[in-house]
């Protein structure tokens, strides 16, 4: 078996964004460019997530994911405020393999079941976001990491599968876009108590965090956002030099470098991982190691 | 060609694929369309019961195997491929469209791999490689993976697979968690494909290119 790379992308109206535990988002660029960027780089997946769709109840991804699924041909999961069957069925017919649910499965258990009955349960990815409690215990959020559900995240996620999950994915909320490293115990503690794949997602800051949350959270799949990005949004300012777009731009136009995490390439990443003895799907022939 | 839809599985990948190599190819669930195309294509992820159901209810079995009757090309994908077998294993035991005699077994989840336990469905990327008594020769010439490195790494998504009786059909094998399982066959104008090419990345087009010269033989 292989560990799988899954760039995310955060998106909001039409621009790729990144915040700090989940808030301050800012602009970075078209996600277009970043997922051709990581598609030729070597992805074996591509996460995309509506950052406000459960907020205002739109879904104003699917003319992205059209245009994406027209020249990426790599497995697309698309998540962020799918309520219904219908919803999924519109971000499938737009080209996504995948949807990631969380707000609405919380809020309606059986939505998974609907789903995996509708579209397979390989199409259903349900997304926990998980908050570390000061004392240690863990609670499940829903709403882009904005409200509290009550819910335990590891008796979720059993309920989770048995409703016919495919996969989960596994974000803690107090390590995302920190650069902190993955919350490898977390992630461990779901993988080990279901029989489906899990996709850690949050916090990664350099190279050590990824071996980690393999070797010891037993993470089948990992998610890249701030590590990916902000390399690839430095030569997206330089090529777009005209770039206008609404939200909060500062940081691309003061050109800022972010310090928290080390940029890195796919290619730079499989690299580390088959050195560290995580097997993955080696870079093909005459892909530019430097690219995405 | 046709991509039957039976409401299941996302036609869209394979479409945008077809497209991309200059595969004329249209979305459809009218039977008639289906046993009169140029070539057919089924793809799917989804129960494999609940699939041969929406099949005959639609009539979309016998429009598959009348298309298979005029000799046009049938290919199967992921789903699609284990519909071709004689018979499933999945939720109980049901027929196929029989065009492949053999069974659609399940992995096993939990059983113990070099990793850790196995987690079903097996989804990621993994090799494709020539069956080991034909690695001498290389038996992918001209035939749909053409061109493509012995091992090349395809994307799978599946919980079952395939084991035709007769080994002579499978044209490639891969592996999960200490399992070998066949990963793509052919008999004659039927091939099919455990991975989906569509979301294989450029490799997985360059199968598409070769269906493209496959069909029109």
């Amino acid at each position: 078996m292989t560990i799988r790379i899954i760039p995310r992308l955060d998106i909001k109206g039409p621009n790729l964004v990144k915040g700090i535990q989940m808030e301050g988002l800012r602009v970075l660029g078209k996600p277009e460019y970043f997922a051709r960027r990581y598609y030729e780089g070597g992805a074996d997946e591509l996460l995309y997530i509506d950052a406000v769709a459960s907020l205002y109840c739109r879904n104003s991804l699917v003319e992205i994911i059209e245009r994406t699924a027209r020249e990426i041909f790599i497995p697309l999961t698309v998540g962020g405020g799918l309520r219904s069957i219908e919803d999924v069925r519109t971000v499938l017919r737009a080209g996504a393999d995948k949807v990631a649910i969380n707000t609405a499965a919380i809020q309606r258990p059986e939505l998974i079941r609907d789903v995996s009955r509708a579209f397979g349960s390989s199409t259903v990815v349900v997304s926990i976001e998980a908050f570390r409690k000061p004392d240690g215990k863990y609670e499940c959020y829903t709403d882009y990491g904005r409200e509290r559900s009550g819910k335990d995240p590891f008796e979720w996620a059993m309920k989770a599968v048995e409703l016919g999950a495919g996969e989960l994915m596994v974000t803690a909320i107090n390590r995302e876009g920190t650069g902190e490293g993955f919350d490898f115990e977390l992630v461990r503690r779901v993988a080990e108590s279901v029989s489906v794949p899990v996709i850690a997602c949050g916090g990664a800051g350099k190279l050590e965090h990824i071996s980690e949350v393999v070797q010891k959270g037993k993470a089948d799949a990992f998610s890249l956002a701030s590590m990916l990005h902000y390399p690839v949004a430095s030569d997206y300012q330089v090529q777009n030099a005209q770039f206008a777009a609404e939200g909060n731009i500062e940081f691309l136009r003061k050109q800022c470098v972010y310090s928290r995490v080390q940029g890195s390439s796919i290619g730079e990443i499989k690299v580390y991982l088959e050195r560290s003895g995580v097997p993955c799907r080696p870079l093909a022939v005459g892909m530019v190691s430097g690219a995405g | 060609m046709a991509i039957v839809d039976f409401g299941l599985g996302n036609l869209f990948s394979v479409k945008q694929a077809c497209q991309k190599t200059g595969i004329a190819a249209a979305v459809t669930s009218d039977p008639e369309e289906v046993a009169t195309a140029t070539a057919v294509i089924l793809p799917g992820v989804g129960a494999f019961g609940d699939a041969m159901q929406t099949l005959k209810m639609r009539s979309l079995d016998q429009a598959v195997l009348e298309a298979h009757r005029l000799g046009k090309p049938i290919v199967g994908i992921c789903l699609g491929m284990q519909l071709l077998m004689s018979t499933s294993h999945e939720f109980g035991k049901h027929d196929g469209l029989g065009l492949i005699e053999g069974d659609v077994v399940p992995f096993q989840p939990g059983r113990e791999s070099s990793n850790g336990r196995l987690k079903v469905p097996h989804i990621g990327w993994e090799p494709i490689c020539r069956p080991v008594e034909h690695t001498s020769s290389d038996t992918w010439a001209g035939g749909p993976l053409a061109g493509l490195r012995n091992g090349e790494y395809m994307y799978f998504v599946h919980s079952f697979y395939v084991k035709p009786s007769d080994v002579s059909v499978v044209t490639s094998i891969s592996s999960y968690g200490g399992t070998e399982f066949c990963s793509s066959l052919r008999k004659g104008r039927v091939v099919g494909f455990q991975f989906h090419p569509e979301r294989s990345g450029p490799e997985g087009l360059r199968i598409y290119e070769n269906l493209a010269r496959f069909i029109s033989k």
